[in-house]
């Protein structure tokens, strides 16, 4: 497969977990909003945006509403929920001859439909409503993946790019969460703060069914963090990452690919054998940052495997 | 001067009722108005079929190009929309003796272009034996001087040809183009032929039409007898500017019908004069690259440096022999429009030949005779600029304005060289199916020419349409259609 090619499906995936996890918190978090009294509003905000990865602005000059618009719509901010779905979109034309006309179909659609005109206003009027548009064409568009494309090399790398991002967003969003709310249990110990982070990974339900809905915040993090089951955890993600790693490995044939399946698997195994407890007594935030390092190191490695390798390094072999 | 069906056997049937026949030669219909023989099975199922069905046939059609993503990008605000090339839902239909005809005419055409291509990248004999004045050759911008002495895998220049030919009104077939650098349209021939299969499978049985099928395995032998040094299973590449350029969606389907890899500038690597594609599995060797870029982008090392589509190195590559490339670069020499005028002594003098197929009439505005007299008659011919494709830089005489002409006039005067004239020819006409009934319209023929080992037609061809009533102009850019061409086995 050219370098290219599975590039592009890699980020078209990418760009579509990006654009529904956004939209989750956004939807999430205005939802909160309805509890809580306006002070609270700006850090809640300006939590959101670390969580996301972005600059964190002054409290002063958070204004709720106007952010969750950019979050959302603004296309001059390359990971709005907007800009994410055109990238997609934009990448996945790039290889159109490669993926299935359904798949092209339905991101087409959901593009269009996110580019609506009157979609501004339905943001005014019902913003959930765009944002459950969103969240239902990803998951369409998945659904139609995995049923009409080959389970291939390019499938691989559609995999790769979905659980990579999943599982460092699901890291940075546990780890802004737990570096702002204290996780004993006293007075201070807000339900409805932890059912909004559950919620914003899907997990709200499937931590019931787990723990009972009784809220205790290493349960919460054992579960998010590491749950072989629940697909929207940290160690079910890198699970994903390294199974589709190693089939790309097979696919390829490549002798380099030793470097990449150790981090991998390496990952996999700090996950699939950690101790909750363990965890929190040794510093969950040093922990969930070295996780997204990592991630983040898989993610170089493997690009420069199979996309940016210098010529030389590939004459060698 | 026209007349109407209405003498013929036909009068009173309804669907032919706009039918007109003019000085034109038409393709279905004789000067009396009697159906031409080869054209009796088509017109006996028209005269059974009423127009809703015809309509009903065109949606069908029309929908299957649609779906199958037959479309090219559609510029400007409406970001991703795409558009179907007209599709016209009658064959066009050559018969087994003309097309022999053709056949012969243009592998006796291509096979001296060819060689004039090599001799004047080489020895240059017809120039020093004053037959083509060397001056056509240096003055014309696609000549390459970076080919000069360069070998081609093979000796061949033009891997790939779409010839332009016309019916002029006594029905000789006519070349009125060479297009010997990047011709398009053959996806439409082929999906086309698919659809027709659809729309009309009893008469498209009836009339035994010889396979257009056989082109992507005819297209890869060719490709492959191009391999510089013959491996195996030769690395093919189709490159293509990218996904932004109208003609993406030809470039996908050759591919994947061809079973070749697509690829832009940005997937090879030139390394140590060797051509590689970057793949997930490492750098793969590329053999044969059939390049849908035109010379100027190709190399920016090589030709223009402000090309981002194109391969750094891949002209030293070239020279070196390790990959073939198809066509050769410089080949726009050979299709220049004035040069044009000289093909038929150019097929003398190589081949010893009188050339099968003719040329029509062209007048050189560089002779100082044959420009005074065109630019005294500006409104009866058809001004080209010599470089151009596509229909653009074209003046057609007769349905031009005074101020149009006056800008040819002074063009040309500006620049004599990039310029020729042609009498306004009326191409033929054939059956095409508009607003709920048969009309005449015009139309030419582009059948393609594969040249490897050997040069092979695959019988068929685009035929193109000018659907405006009376327009002579067919290309896709300025509003023409396309239809599919049957050629009958016999």
């Amino acid at each position: 497969m050219l370098s290219r090619v599975a590039d592009s499906l890699y980020w078209m995936s990418r760009y579509l977990e990006r654009a529904e996890h956004t939209g989750r918190l956004v939807d999430v978090h205005l939802n909160l909003m309805l509890d809580q009294s306006a002070a609270s509003a700006e850090q809640r905000w300006s939590r959101v945006l670390a969580a996301l990865g972005h600059p964190v602005a002054p409290l002063s000059q958070i204004e709720p509403y106007a952010l969750a618009q950019t979050l959302t719509f603004d296309m001059a901010n390359h990971s709005s929920v907007a800009a994410c779905i055109s990238s997609a979109r934009e990448n996945a034309r790039q290889v159109r001859e490669q993926i299935s006309s359904e798949m092209w179909e339905e991101l087409n659609r959901l593009f269009h439909e996110v580019k609506r005109a009157d979609m501004e206003n339905l943001w005014e009027t019902e913003p959930l409503e765009f944002l459950r548009v969103v969240k239902e064409g990803v998951h369409l568009f998945h659904g139609v993946t995995d049923s009409t494309m080959s389970h291939g090399e390019g499938w691989q790398f559609i995999q790769f790019g979905r659980y990579i991002e999943r599982a460092s967003s699901v890291a940075a969003l546990i780890d802004v969460h737990f570096g702002f709310f204290p996780a004993v249990a006293s007075e201070a110990f807000d339900q409805v703060e932890w059912i909004g982070l559950l919620r914003s990974c899907t997990a709200f339900e499937s931590y019931c069914k787990v723990y009972t809905p009784e809220l205790k915040a290493d349960r919460i993090a054992e579960f998010l963090l590491l749950n072989a089951e629940f697909p929207h955890s940290v160690r079910f993600a890198v699970d994903r990452v390294r199974a589709s790693l190693e089939a790309i490995q097979e696919f390829t044939n490549s002798r380099k690919a030793d470097h990449v399946s150790r981090l991998a698997g390496r990952l996999r195994a700090l996950l699939g054998y950690g101790q909750i407890h363990e965890i929190m007594v040794g510093g969950l935030h040093s922990y969930l940052t070295d996780i997204q390092r990592q991630c983040a190191e898989i993610n170089r490695c493997a690009h420069e495997l199979y996309v940016s390798y210098p010529v030389e390094a590939a004459l060698e072999a | 001067m026209q007349n109407t069906l209405s003498a013929s056997a036909v009068s009173d049937f309804s669907l032919f009722r706009n039918y007109e026949l003019g000085r034109a030669f038409d393709e279905m219909f004789d000067a009396a108005g009697h159906p031409r023989p080869h054209y009796l099975p088509l017109f006996e199922m028209l005269l059974d079929t009423s127009s809703e069905e015809l309509q009903s046939k065109q949606k069908t059609a029309d929908q299957s190009f649609l779906h199958q993503g037959i479309t090219f990008t559609v510029y400007g605000r409406d970001e991703g929309t795409e558009r179907i090339f007209p599709y016209d839902l009658l064959p066009r239909i050559v018969t087994a003796k003309a097309w022999a005809h053709i056949e012969r005419g243009l592998v006796q055409r291509i096979t001296a272009l060819n060689l004039f291509l090599r001799d004047i990248y080489h020895e240059g004999r017809i120039l020093a034996d004053g037959v083509v004045p060397r001056e056509m050759i240096y003055s014309c911008r696609q000549f390459r001087r970076q080919m000069r002495g360069l070998q081609v895998p093979r000796g061949i220049y033009v891997t790939v040809t779409g010839t332009d030919l016309i019916r002029l009104p006594d029905g000789e077939f006519a070349v009125l183009e060479d297009n010997l650098r990047v011709p398009s349209g053959v996806s439409y021939m082929l999906t086309n032929r698919r659809v027709m299969k659809r729309t009309f499978p009893a008469l498209f049985q009836k009339c035994g039409v010889c396979p257009v099928e056989p082109y992507a395995e005819a297209l890869l032998a060719t490709l492959r007898a191009l391999a510089p040094n013959p491996r195996n299973e030769p690395v093919i590449a189709l490159l293509t500017p990218g996904v932004f350029i109208s003609a993406y969606f030809e470039h996908t389907f050759l591919a994947r019908q061809v079973g070749i890899e697509l690829v832009e500038g940005r997937d090879l690597v030139v390394h140590d004069n060797f051509v590689y594609m970057r793949t997930t599995a490492g750098l793969r060797r590329v053999d044969v690259i059939y390049r849908r870029i035109d010379d100027d982008f190709i190399d920016p090392l090589a030709f223009r440096s402000d090309s981002i589509l194109g391969v750094p190195g891949l002209f030293h590559a070239y020279r070196a022999g390790n990959v073939a490339i198809a066509n050769a670069v410089g080949t726009g020499v050979a299709d220049d429009k004035a040069l044009y005028a000289w093909v038929p002594k150019i097929i003398r003098y190589y081949l010893n030949e009188d050339p099968i197929l003719n040329n029509v009439e062209t007048l050189l505005m560089t002779d100082a005779a044959q420009r005074s007299h065109v630019l005294d008659r500006l409104d009866q011919y058809v001004v080209k600029a010599v470089g151009e494709s596509g229909g653009y830089g074209m003046l057609i005489g007769p349905h031009s304005t005074a101020a149009q002409r006056e800008d040819f006039r002074r063009r040309i005067l500006d620049n004599p060289r990039n310029y020729i004239a042609q009498p306004t020819i009326q191409l033929s006409t054939a059956p095409c199916f508009i607003k709920g009934g048969v009309e005449a319209r015009h139309v030419d023929l582009r059948p393609y020419v594969l040249y490897g080992d050997r040069v092979t037609i695959v019988p068929g061809g685009l035929t193109r349409v000018a659907l405006t009533r009376g327009s002579l102009v067919v290309n896709s850019s300025q509003g023409g259609g396309s239809k599919d061409t049957w050629v009958l086995q016999q």
